[in-house]
């Protein structure tokens, strides 16, 4: 009985939060001249209209569900780690290195096997070191994901442009190429490659080991209290490393599904940000693995029309992150709406417009 | 006739942008200071930055005077910090979130609200010549110095007497450290936050202010490359001391000259890692001084917990 | 606890076991799979003002005063002769899947006929992707090497040799230094990038032969603060004029200002930025090529046919780039004798590359019997500097 209502408070919650999002982001284009019914529509024939746009959609959506894992996992720690881009940088690069080292030594599925392999474990070390000084030099977690992330960047760019450079990549300076037959190709039928099924699997496996097992309940009990989880006997800092761990191994795996799926080498296109993406996109999903899939789902739409307001109504190219912005801030206000709703089941739409989240140039007012 | 310098130019060059460099580093990282005393973090002084960078640039283009940009940039930094403010303190809403939907919400508007100003000169802010005319054009031209790096430098010690003696200073320390007893106190501990937040935001804005009205002197949508992220570090690197604050930030600005320095004078190889040593560097201080027996001195107590 | 363990440890098994299923299904999927998406596209060899969809895509902001601003103005310039030509834009377009997905759209709900994605790395894998999934789309692409045989037929490649206006700014930035220092500040070293430093430094040379160019790389496209740091520290190693290959050169413009140094501009004028130091630069000119492909595709020319060639190529005298007018430090004489070598470029009997060069590390890069003319391939493939620059291409 519980369990159904609170499912649907969060579905009322998340989708009046879009709603409200929407709303702002249509004054907003009203405001600097743009018809804001023009612009819904717009953003649904790019999105959601055909079955053409809709895997548009879902071919932006695949690596931020990986990506949103490294943040949502550890989470459930209490650790905030925000070192996505970096491991999904990591895992591209080992990937590929182990990907040019077997060359085609081996069957294409072997040598796929080892690449997400190496992907999982590059990635996986990679946050399982912030893990690590988090629990045995106390170093938060927070910054030392964020330096680890310029960091991984750098040496991206340092072995791309020397060391691995293939010369004939001429102006986009790149690794050797991985062979064709070693290349993940599209989902039969569609267009779209195989690192959403990676995505989705990754989130249901880590959705049922966080809520299912034994494993699961003791990192969330660990998360609650630490004390008390030192207390009732758990290894606190195994489980902070493991977790972390799994974590960077998913950004890893986009990585490696980032080189063998889409550029069939490494180079500077790793770093797009999908790392950045999937931190908003874990906080906005409440870290719940299933959850991260909508909400991936809902950020690939809105970049896939980011496109089409600018051809069709000629606005400027930054539309799109104002509108990312003002979604995600609504999304992550109306977290704090849980369990305040008595009525929900009948309006939760209007109780959530009824108090309106802050939209630019108005400013809250600083009272208690 | 112009003598290079050879190798004297490298400390020169670091010196140089020490002052230049460091300048925005100066206020932002003075910003997140305050913001993180009061308990909160905030990640999204990058989208501040750059929305101060763009409306400094902006205004001082359209009236002509650079010292109104500044204001401009920080009045534009607050209403971004009243945002966050506001939405990082409600119940179950993490900071470090908020920050980063910040981040893309405040380059959003900046890069949009940016686009006419990317081609006109703006007029820039005067500096002060320190040098004599007797030094060589390149001493003097490293000691060009900005108002704006003078105020940051009185802004410090200034803000460490706030922390220390004043009844506001010891409100903000009071509810950043322990939010109970500044509650028992009867501070509010929303309006401290809110306040906290909000003033860190205006100087993070005047930080955007000095990269586009003083170095590099333009406004382009890439012109914080990450700044206003590494704030965040550069204040943990400080220990939450404005003071440190102050050679930290002059520390991060000369490295950032480091890497095309080393090259002009020869050091050929590997400037993607010489532009990665600050970073490095940050990591391993961290390493070194951290450690799980005790809390670091100066750690707002109530930092990354949420409400 | 062992117990807690075990269970972690086999879900990390479990884990990689269905990373290998994936890979497995991944292989099964890649033998079926066929690019069911059919061209939707007709051939645009329609009436005489039957309108034509024209989709461009950049990089980064399309007004960065740099690269991808001369790329839109040169797409604005064709709209503007054409009545007929809709243009479709976007900007800030990373090189990953979703530039294939722009131009996807472009194609399935503009409609648009033919595509210019101007960055150079949208080239492999996307174009050459999309250009099979679209065999009637005619696809342009900036600085692209066109394979006869491998590359698909509706794939044209076209790019301007800016560096032969580089190769005179080298003559004025020469004749007016008085250090007989150059900087050059660079954003990566690629081939393109060399070859403009190369071209700048040999022009240098060619009426100075002691000059040398220092070449700082700052590692990205757009680094302002870096790039503001390099241009220092060359002033402060007394180099006199600086130039620059970056995304957006405003920022080295004016900080050799302040420095009070010569400056010679790329991509675009910037005389405006630097009224006392501006000597000349090396300026994009792309409304030419446009303007003559659109016409050209509008009178039912492909390149599928071969109507319209695959490798389109030119510098100064087709009109793909320009040399900025020259500012006010530039004494006649010294107009005088680039004017020379400009009149040289426009018949087509200067080439630059021609024996015998060598590179900085004295290797003999071009034999002294050869003479490399612009069209030639193993310039787009440049991997030197040569004598005379200071600086190295490792990373």
């Amino acid at each position: 009985m519980q369990t159904w209502r609170r499912t649907l408070e969060s579905l009322c919650l998340s989708f009046g939060a879009i709603l409200v999002g929407l709303l702002l982001f249509g004054l907003f284009c009203a405001m600097v001249g743009a018809n804001p019914l023009e612009v819904y529509g717009l953003i649904w024939k790019a999105a959601f209209g055909s079955a053409s746009t809709f895997q548009n959609t879902l071919i932006r959506a695949s690596p931020l569900m990986l990506s949103a894992l490294c943040t949502a996992l550890p989470a459930r720690l209490g650790l905030v780690i925000i070192g996505n881009e970096g491991a999904l940088v990591m895992g591209g690069l080992a990937a590929i290195s182990i990907g040019l080292a077997i060359g085609t030594a081996l069957p294409p599925i072997l040598v796929q096997t080892a690449m997400a392999i190496a992907g999982l474990v590059a990635g996986g070390l990679w946050i399982a070191a912030a893990g690590a000084l988090r629990h045995y030099r106390a170093v938060n977690e927070t910054i030392s994901s964020l330096l680890l992330n310029y960091i991984a960047i750098a040496l991206l760019n340092h072995l791309v442009g020397g060391p691995m450079r293939d010369p004939s990549s001429l102006n986009k300076p790149s690794t050797f190429p991985l062979a064709e037959v070693n290349m993940l190709g599209d989902i039969p039928g569609t267009r779209v490659h195989w690192g959403l099924v990676y995505g989705l699997v990754a989130c249901l496996i880590t959705y049922f080991l966080m809520q299912r097992t034994t494993f699961g309940f003791a990192a969330r009990t660990a998360g609650g209290n630490v004390r008390a989880a030192r207390i009732a006997g758990l290894p606190v800092g195994k489980l902070t490393v493991i977790i972390c761990f799994l974590a960077g191994s998913c950004a890893g795996l986009a990585g490696m599904v980032e080189v063998a799926a889409v550029q069939g080498t490494a180079n500077e296109s790793l770093n797009v940000g999908y790392g950045y993406g999937g931190i908003l996109v874990a906080f906005a999903a409440r870290h719940n693995p299933l959850a991260a899939v909508l909400i991936s789902l809902l950020v690939g739409g809105i970049l896939a029309s980011g496109g089409i307001l600018q051809r069709s109504l000629n606005l400027p190219d930054a539309t799109v992150l104002v509108f990312q912005g003002l979604v995600f801030l609504v999304v992550l206000y109306s977290d704090s709406l849980y369990g305040k709703i008595r009525f929900f089941k009948e309006k939760p739409i209007i109780t959530t417009s009824a108090s309106p989240p802050s939209s630019p140039g108005e400013e809250p007012v600083v009272t208690v | 006739m112009a003598e290079g310098l050879g190798w004297w130019g490298v400390p020169l060059a670091i010196v140089a942008g020490t002052m230049r460099g460091g300048t925005p580093f100066l206020f932002v990282s003075l910003g997140e200071c305050l913001t993180e005393k009061s308990g909160k973090i905030n990640l999204g002084l990058e989208g501040t930055l750059l929305t101060g960078a763009m409306t400094a640039y902006g205004t001082s283009y359209l009236t002509g005077s650079p010292w109104l940009g500044i204001l401009a940039a920080g009045l534009a930094g607050l209403v971004l910090g009243s945002i966050h403010g506001w939405l990082s303190q409600q119940y179950r809403v993490n900071d470090v979130a908020v920050g980063i939907a910040m981040i893309i919400f405040g380059s959003g508007i900046a890069f949009f609200f940016g686009k006419p100003f990317i081609q006109p000169s703006a007029p820039q802010l005067p500096t002060l010549n320190l040098a004599g005319s007797a030094v060589s054009p390149a001493v003097e031209a490293a000691l060009q110095i900005s108002p704006l790096f003078l105020l940051g430098i009185a802004l410090a010690p200034l803000m460490t007497w706030f922390f220390k003696s004043t009844r506001w200073g010891l409100y903000v320390r009071a509810v950043g450290d322990s939010p109970d007893a500044a509650r028992a106190m009867g501070v509010s501990i929303f309006k401290v936050r809110m306040l906290s937040i909000m003033a860190g935001s205006f100087l993070a804005g005047i930080g955007g202010a000095a990269l586009s009205l003083y170095y590099p002197g333009v406004w382009t949508e890439r012109i914080s490359s990450g700044q206003g992220l590494m704030a965040v570090a550069l204040v943990i690197f400080a220990r939450w001391n404005p003071i440190m604050c102050l050679w930290a930030s002059l520390l991060f600005g000369g490295a950032q000259a480091l890497g095309p320095a080393l090259q002009s004078v020869g050091i050929k190889q590997g400037y993607y890692l010489f532009n990665a040593a600050p970073y490095v560097l940050t990591l391993l201080i961290m390493i070194l001084t951290c450690s799980p027996k005790r809390t670091l001195a100066g750690v707002p107590g109530a930092l990354g917990i949420d409400n | 606890m062992s117990q807690l363990f075990g269970v972690s440890r086999r879900q990390i098994i479990r884990g990689l076991l269905a990373t290998g299923a994936f890979g497995l299904t991944a292989k099964l999927g890649t033998g079926c799979t066929a690019s069911s998406t059919g061209s939707s596209a007709e051939s645009g060899s329609g009436g005489k003002d039957e309108p034509m969809t024209i989709g461009f895509i950049y990089v980064g902001p399309k007004d960065d005063y740099g690269y991808n601003q001369a790329h839109a103005e040169g797409a604005a310039a064709m709209a503007k002769k054409f009545s007929w030509v809709k243009l479709v834009e976007e900007a800030n377009v990373p090189e990953t899947t979703a530039v294939a997905e722009s131009m996807r759209s472009m194609i399935d709900i503009d409609g648009a006929k033919a595509l210019f994605p101007t960055s150079f790395g949208y080239y492999d894998p996307h174009i050459l992707e999309l250009a099979v999934d679209y065999p009637d789309v005619q696809f342009f692409h900036a600085g692209g090497l066109y394979k006869e045989g491998s590359t698909p037929k509706n794939i044209g490649s076209y790019y301007g040799y800016i560096d032969e206006a580089q190769y005179i700014a080298g003559i004025v930035a020469g004749l007016t230094s008085k250090t007989g220092k150059l900087g050059f500040v660079a954003a990566k070293p690629i081939p393109q990038v060399l070859r403009n430093v190369n071209s700048f430094t040999l022009g240098a040379r060619s009426v100075k032969p002691s000059v040398t160019t220092q070449v700082v790389f700052t590692g990205n496209w757009a680094e302002p603060i870096k790039e503001a740091e390099a241009t220092n520290s060359m002033a402060d190693q007394g180099i006199d004029v600086v130039t620059c290959h970056v995304d957006s050169p405003k920022v080295v413009m004016e900080t050799a200002e302040k420095r009070g140094i010569f400056s010679s501009g790329y991509h675009a004028n910037q005389l405006a930025l630097a009224p006392k130091g501006y000597l000349t630069g090396a300026e994009w000119d792309w409304s030419n090529i446009y303007s003559q492909l659109a016409e050209e595709m509008h009178s039912g020319k492909k390149l599928m046919d071969g109507g319209i060639s695959h490798i389109l190529r030119g510098g100064l005298k087709e009109g793909f780039c320009k040399v900025s007018d020259y500012g006010v430090a530039v004494s006649s004489d010294t107009k005088q004798k680039a004017d020379a070598v400009k009149a040289q470029f426009m018949d087509g009997s200067m080439v630059i590359y021609k024996g015998e060069i060598k590179d900085n590390k004295g290797n003999v890069v071009v034999a002294a019997s050869e003479s490399l003319k612009q069209q030639d391939p193993k310039l787009e493939q440049m991997n030197y500097l040569v004598e005379g620059v200071v600086g190295s291409i490792g990373s």
